[in-house]
């Protein structure tokens, strides 16, 4: 337990570094962003408003030296403040913490499908080298390595919604529909299920792909032969004995990556209007709300923070020799 | 290098072949663009939402009767264009950057790592989008951005190869002759690690055009440019009626990225032969 503690110690110094650091870039962001700093934050929209512009210019004390700029902004930030969106008339806090929940399900669910499905086919073709399905599962994930996610999901729009009617393309719920208990549970896993597969596939195969090549790697190692020679069963020297060792490089990466599957869901919500930070974003860009982009930006490194911790405790779950606290 | 060898190497590569026919007809395609289609993209030359083998638009027409073709043709020029400068950027500041630390180590290699760390953490995509739209849509833009995101893994890649090849003799031999620190990374070290820079660098290329493209599905790409990223992020919301309209520019996206990576593999196995035999069971 006290590994766990230091671990997570070590962890937040870490990650406070990080976030300060990504603070300070926030901050040179609007002050080398072409115009005046005070309507770069007042974005499009409150630039026009000189009350606006100026009580922002009086609140950041713009008119003082640099120095002293950042640390009210720091001070503005430690406190949760990031900010007011004119356009939307609320604080960007506030807006970020209504949208999170829903990025969080989405990519938590597409991360765990990446990883699950991933890893199984990357062993079945690893099993299966130079067969036929390891050639397919290959080719498949060569094409998702390739396709951009957005156009991904726009064709699975087309072909599922569209020309099947199977499942909704947009929102998270049916509007209007007003469900409740189960019923409502299972509309939402319907709305999920093209979104998180569009997000989960990419990654998906690049998961495969490792655990194929991680397990080519593995497979004609010595202990493998030991386990093969005491008459184990194969099944049992595939998933006990080689994938517990392939699998840490692919949890690796998974964790590395775990920034990406973030920003993939911009592009993501874009396309089915899913009411998450990723929408937001892509208001905010139409808006040019630059306080709400920053804001996304400092909330999505957070999560990335996050995910990497958890990949971490993964990690340590399945191969014991890793110390959390070293 | 040569050059007999490696040709050989490479053609043994049949995906690596196909990718290598693929990027030539893209690349003729960008830069004939202005032959084949004469008018701008942007310009309406025909009724809208024509389907594609439409009279006069093979692949059919937008929601402003723009043709498709014309379209995917100038956006090949947007694609590489931006794909290869924003990585060559990457490269010059990557290796830069790597090879200062793995050459001189102690705390330039802790500052300079501790730096491509951060760049690793924060997610590369939001942050692009973010540098972007602050700094208003251009080309020049794009490419800083995309660059600014791209040079970390070549970063630590140049730094493990200037790590090892600074402890063999020919680097030693060169030290005690008195060559400067510049000549020794430049005529000594960097030849030797050029082959895994290179094959990271074209698969770059391929990470930047999609990059690039989701930018312009966003509405942040050049604004003075078609490209097939805005095609799509445009035709989004007509889907239902007319799938072509983002079809087509998704296909040519998914054709150029696959043979950009088919490419990569196969330099791949032309320039690190011993690996890739391995890496074949």
């Amino acid at each position: 337990m006290a590994g766990l503690a230091r671990f997570f110690g070590g962890r937040l110094i870490k990650a406070v570094a990080i976030l300060f650091a990504i603070v300070v870039m926030n901050f040179l962001l609007v002050h080398a962003a072409p115009g005046d700093p005070a309507t770069v934050m007042a974005g499009e929209a409150g630039a026009g408003d000189a009350q606006f512009v100026a009580q922002l210019r009086e609140q950041f004390g713009l008119d003082r030296p640099l120095v002293v700029q950042l640390g009210t902004y720091i001070g503005h930030v430690s406190t949760g403040d990031l900010g007011f969106s004119y356009r939307q008339q609320k604080p960007v806090w506030e807006l970020l913490v209504q949208r999170l929940p829903a990025t969080l399900v989405l990519t938590a669910s597409a991360f765990a499908l990446a990883l699950v499905l991933g890893i199984g086919l990357g062993t079945l073709a690893a099993v299966h080298a130079g067969t036929l399905r390891d050639g397919a599962i290959t080719v498949l994930a060569l094409l998702a390595y390739a396709t951009p996610i957005y156009w991904i999901g726009l064709m699975l729009i087309l072909l599922f919604s569209v020309r099947l009617g199977w499942l909704p393309a947009f929102g998270y719920e049916t509007v209007g529909a007003g469900l409740t208990g189960i019923a409502h549970l299972a509309d939402i896993a319907k709305h999920m299920v093209l979104p998180v597969a569009t997000l989960g596939l990419f990654y998906m195969a690049v998961y495969a792909r490792l655990t194929r090549a991680s397990i080519q790697e593995v497979r004609d190692m010595d202990f493998v032969k030991t386990a093969r020679a005491k008459g184990l069963r194969e099944s049992t020297v595939v998933f006990r004995h080689i994938l517990r060792n392939a699998i840490l490089p692919v949890i690796t990466v998974a964790g590395v990556q775990a920034g990406q599957l973030i920003g993939g869901s911009i592009l993501i919500e874009t396309v089915f209007a899913w009411p998450g930070i990723g929408r937001l974003a892509f208001e905010a860009v139409l808006q040019r709300d630059y306080q709400v982009l920053l804001g996304i930006f400092f909330i999505s490194s957070v999560m990335v923070i996050v995910f990497n911790i958890v990949t971490d405790l993964i990690y340590s779950l399945i191969d014991p020799r890793i110390d959390l606290a070293s | 290098m040569r050059s007999k060898t490696f040709w050989q190497a490479y053609a043994r590569n049949k995906a690596a072949r196909f990718g290598l026919v693929i990027m030539i007809l893209v690349v003729v395609l960008g830069l004939f663009a202005g032959v084949l289609f004469p008018a701008s993209p942007w310009d309406m030359v025909n009724a809208p939402f024509l389907p594609p083998l439409s009279d006069g638009a093979l692949l059919g027409t937008d929601t402003l009767g723009r043709d498709i073709a014309a379209g995917i043709a100038y956006g090949a020029r947007v694609s590489l264009l931006i794909g290869m400068t924003s990585t060559a950027v990457a490269v010059v500041v990557g290796v830069t950057l790597g090879a200062l630390a793995g050459f001189f180590g102690g705390w330039v290699d802790d500052a300079l790592m501790r730096f491509t760390e951060l760049f690793q953490t924060i997610p590369n995509f939001v942050l692009t989008v973010v540098l972007v739209a602050i700094f208003t849509p251009s080309q020049r833009s794009i490419i800083s951005a995309i660059a600014i995101v791209s040079w970390p893994p070549l970063a630590r890649l140049a730094r493990a190869e200037f790590m090892s090849l600074r402890s063999r003799e020919f680097v030693q031999a060169a030290m005690t002759t008195g060559q400067s620190n510049m000549a020794i990374i430049f005529r000594e070290i960097l030849p030797n690690s050029l082959s895994p820079l290179i094959v990271s660098a074209s698969l770059m290329v391929a990470t930047a055009v999609l990059l690039e493209s989701s930018l312009s599905f966003l509405g942040l790409g050049d604004p003075n440019a078609m490209s097939w990223g805005y095609m799509i992020g445009s035709a989004r919301t007509v889907i239902r009626q007319a799938w072509w309209m983002s079809f087509f520019p998704g296909l040519a996206i998914l054709l150029t990225v696959l043979a950009l990576n088919l490419i990569g593999e196969g330099l791949n196995d032309a320039l690190n032969p011993r690996l890739s035999r391995q890496g074949k069971a």
